[in-house]
């Protein structure tokens, strides 16, 4: 198969959100046409697929610089249009940290010469993500990489003035702070979701008041200073209903959820295989219920993957011996459309909403998350509904494998991507 | 107890030959015994120790004063230990005076490969060195595997290798009586 | 029984099998036999991770005794304190033909992840993991109970087990808690509610914060270590003031009825959660704990290795 820059592609007879089957054609990077009877230079059979705006993932760790075992740049860009993805956010926490211009055009750079989705770097916010002196925000906002998100993830801004202070100073550049909200005196050792399972598994706990005293502590905050707060990987049915409370005072704040925070429940973890071992832990059942309920109303504004790579060696070991988190890219639409939508509690359009328009919003993209019409950047995802797949995990495009949907069966599956008009993915196969 | 279903097989022997058997065993270890003055039964559990209490009790009534009777359990000297999931262990019982220069008749209910037997030679042989040990059993099957016989026999029984031998005891299974049973 | 990760593993015919076992195999040592012989040629190791001499030794001697080949691998001193992690450690215990590992580690959990995570074939006895469990403890603690208190027979039915102390760091009270439950005992929990875990009004058993009201109708108390350091977290003020609370001593323990055991898993910390006076009494059993310990742990190994590879 041949494609330029200048081929054009039509997608038959897909259906547009919850629209019905149409043409669209892509040309020059942008959406051009659509409508019926459309052709092309080449087509994609688009049949009983859905058509939704690239997602826009928030939240998503990519490794590089320092952890080139886990994921690259690249193999992470790849492993992002696998899933539909059209642009990510490589989190701060990579060595060295992204606290300097330098490490976020670096980041920036990478993901422009892998060319399969938009590397937004994100910036930490304190120095070496260490929560004691601010970094400089400033110059990594004002940088190539144009940084609008901050955040310290996988370590709390928990110095209550410092969070003040980096919410406030923020404003100037149009950023927001993503809150890793987790207070870290309760849950030194904390190994999961504090509950009767931990009791009984003998594994120290991570209740859940540690993550929703730091979050009503943070939008209390955010109203005080009158900045915009963002919340990274929400997980319990308190923490929904602080945002919820925040957002009907006309608090400024967004929040997010982690696909595996909407399909897992604590109990997995008695198998004490540490694939399921992530922070914030998994919760209970009535958790998950709150959070898929929260998504569902919009006071989670939209889903992220916290996409967190690790090598076998740290996932293949003891418990308490493991590395915290779970790969997300390339199952994430799978498990929103099977927690979310064939559950009932939303449709296409709110799947383009959490997955794509919203973060794209947080995230000041404004090539992304645009509605599919003609003139829009040609930024989309073609998904199959009547599909499903065994998640194996030694198939991931990922570096890594500790994906926690191995051996089971997701529905639906990525059949297209398409970034800035060129197709990332085509028949379900990377096309790069 | 009873019985879950019917009893498969037929019966050969009754409780009352089982009765004469015994006292006949009884007789014959007592008159080669030289008067069961160093005498010590040891059943093999389950159903052998129960014959050697039976035992006991008939020689103390031909003898006049109490016979020494214990169990040895066999289970941990098996040659077959591995072949099945681990078994239960049964009680071993030492009399007070041991087995140490004693004169020791094993008992059991049904000789067959000699493997039981050679099992319980050696269990024995973890608790002292008797001055001699002789074999009583209630029923002789045959299909010996190994050099061993019995000194005492209830009763000879030609079987083939694929009927089942199965002795009932009221201590057990409610019921005393040996039957054979055709293997399906 | 493949493995012994967790009390919970035991089914009532299980746990009374290994009682009936042990209670068989002690007969066996009091009448003189000095090495039994079903785990000829099999190859038990011992894998500490942690410092524990009495565990350690309890299962060397049960290994022994059953003429098992005994290895012992402590992480002092061994590729473990260069930083070999567990799975290369089982990969090579693996290679070397272990039958069974008897592992002890300070991770709750990794006797489940050596079982089952396809390093190794052969059984896994949990020697203690972590705040998680130490089912053989709970095995010897059920087998000394029913001595004193069931005549070694049967099972626990109405007995009133009371366990004190810090519960929430405790594997053996956990084990405890589970097998004492499978066998029909009554199982009551006693510490200052920091150091009960979370949850704990879920498990199967009675809760209290009072140590004084719970002695009455206790037929056995047992009471658990509590590390002095803990006070340095906040869990209690100070060492004096657990011990008035939650200790046992002689006025406390003469409350308790005539035929009422006081049990300790060992080590003792004396004058903390019990008094020495208490600990010499004729009420406790904690070296007879000890020397059944054997017994127990004699009968999980036979019953893991005795017979044919799984049940």
């Amino acid at each position: 198969m041949t494609s330029s820059a200048k081929t054009s592609y039509v997608i038959k007879d897909v259906a547009i959100l919850d629209g019905k089957p149409t043409d669209i054609v892509i040309k020059d990077g942008v959406i051009a046409e659509i409508g019926k009877g459309l052709t092309a230079d080449q087509t994609v059979n688009g049949s009983g697929c859905i058509a939704l705006p690239g997602l826009v993932d928030l939240h998503t760790h990519l490794r590089e610089p320092g952890r080139e075992d886990a994921e690259t740049v690249l193999s992470g860009s790849r492993a992002a249009a696998m899933g539909g993805f059209t642009a990510v956010h490589a989190m701060a926490n990579t060595n060295p940290v992204a606290d300097t211009a330098g490490v976020v055009e670096q980041v920036w750079r990478l993901g422009q010469e892998a060319g399969l989705v938009d590397v937004r770097p994100v910036g930490a916010v304190t120095m070496g993500l260490e929560g004691t002196a601010l970094a400089e925000l400033g110059a990594m906002a004002d940088s190539a990489a144009a940084v609008r998100v901050f955040s310290d993830d996988g370590k709390c801004v928990h110095d209550a003035a410092l969070m003040r202070r980096a919410l406030e100073y923020v404003k100037a550049f149009d950023g927001v702070v993503a809150q890793h909200a987790q207070e870290p005196r309760l849950t030194e050792g904390a190994q999961m979701n504090e509950g009767v399972i931990s009791g009984k598994l003998g594994l120290a706990g991570w209740p859940a008041v540690a993550e929703e005293a730091i979050i009503a502590r943070d939008v209390l905050l955010a109203h005080h200073v009158g900045s915009r707060l963002h919340v990274c990987h929400l997980s319990t049915a308190g923490s929904v209903e602080i945002i919820r409370w925040a957002k009907s005072r006309g608090i400024n704040v967004t929040a997010e959820v982690t696909p595996h925070h909407l399909y897992f429940t604590d109990d997995v973890v008695e198998s004490y295989d540490p694939i399921f071992k992530v922070n914030p832990p998994l919760r209970t059942k009535s958790d998950v219920a709150a959070v898929r309920a929260g998504l569902a109303d919009g006071t989670i504004n939209i889903v992220a993957t916290d996409h967190a790579p690790h090598p076998s060696e740290d996932k293949d070991c003891e418990w308490t011996a493991a590395a915290f988190g779970m790969t997300g890219l390339e199952s994430a639409l799978s498990v929103v459309y099977e927690t979310m939508v064939q559950t009932g509690l939303m449709n296409w359009a709110a799947v383009a909403d959490r997955m794509s328009v919203a973060p794209a919003q947080i995230g000041r993209v404004s090539t992304q998350g645009q509605p599919i019409e003609v003139g829009s950047p040609a930024n989309l995802v073609i998904f199959d509904p009547r599909a499903s797949q065994e998640v194996d995990a030694r198939k991931t495009v990922s570096a890594s494998r500790n994906t926690p949907y191995a051996g089971r069966t997701l529905p639906g599956k990525v059949v297209a991507t398409f970034y800035r008009g060129k197709p990332t993915v085509l028949n379900g196969e990377l096309n790069a | 107890m009873t019985h879950d279903f019917e009893p498969k097989g037929h019966v050969v022997l009754d409780s009352s030959d089982i009765s004469r058997a015994l006292t006949r065993l009884a007789h014959e270890i007592v008159e080669r015994t030289q008067g069961a003055t160093n005498l010590t039964l040891m059943g093999i559990p389950t159903r052998g120790a129960s014959l050697a209490t039976r035992l006991g009790e008939k020689i103390s009534e031909i003898q006049g004063n109490p016979v020494s009777v214990g169990a040895i359990d066999i289970t941990m000297y098996r040659d077959d230990l591995r072949s099945r999931p681990a078994r239960a262990l049964l009680p071993t019982t030492i009399p007070p005076e041991g087995i140490e220069g004693r004169l020791v008749v094993l008992v059991d209910d049904v000789l067959f490969s000699g493997r039981t037997i050679r099992a319980a030679l050696d269990a024995l042989s973890e608790h002292g060195r008797p001055e001699l040990v002789q074999l009583a059993v209630l029923v002789d099957r045959g299909h010996r595997e190994l050099p061993i016989r019995a000194d005492y026999v209830g009763k000879n029984l030609p079987t083939s290798r694929s009927e089942k031998i199965q002795v009932n005891l009221i201590e057990h299974d409610g019921v005393d009586e040996v039957r054979i049973e055709r293997e399906s | 029984m493949k493995h012994l990760l967790s009390a919970a593993d035991l089914s009532y015919e299980d746990a009374i099998l290994v009682l009936d076992t042990a209670k068989q195999l002690a007969a066996a040592t009091e009448q003189g036999v000095g090495k039994l012989p079903p785990l000829r040629g099999r190859t038990v190791v011992n894998l500490f991770y942690e410092d524990s001499t009495r565990t350690r030794i309890s299962f060397e001697a049960a290994a022994k005794r059953l003429s098992a080949d005994v290895i012992n691998f402590s992480a002092k001193g061994s590729s473990v304190s260069k930083g070999e992690s567990l799975k290369d450690t089982a990969l090579t215990l693996e290679a070397m033909g272990a039958d069974a590992v008897v592992i002890r580690h300070s991770s709750s959990g990794a006797p489940h992840r050596l079982a089952n995570a396809g390093w190794i074939s052969g059984g896994v006895v949990n020697a203690g993991d972590g705040t998680h469990e130490h089912p053989t403890q709970a095995l010897l603690d059920a087998y000394t109970l029913r001595s004193h208190l069931r005549n070694g027979e049967g099972d626990l039915k109405g007995v009133n087990v009371t366990i004190v102390g810090d519960v929430l760091h405790s594997r053996v009270a956990r084990s405890n808690v589970l097998l004492l439950n499978t066998l029909g005992a009554k199982v009551r929990l006693v510490a200052p509610p920091t150091l009960l875990p979370y949850g704990v009004e879920d498990w199967d058993c009675e809760v209290s914060y009072d140590l004084d009201a719970s002695l009455e109708g206790s037929d056995a108390v047992m009471m658990l270590r509590v590390q002095r350091e803990r006070m340095n977290a906040a869990y209690f003020p100070n060492a004096h003031e657990y011990s008035s609370r939650y200790g046992l001593n002689v006025t406390r323990m003469n409350r308790l009825a005539e035929s009422a055991v006081v049990m300790h898993p060992g080590p003792m910390n004396r004058g903390m959660e019990i008094s020495a006076d208490v600990a010499d009494s004729q009420r406790s059993v904690i070296v007879e704990q000890v020397a059944n310990g054997v017994s127990v742990r004699m009968a999980v190994l036979y019953l893991i290795l005795g017979g044919s590879e799984s049940m």
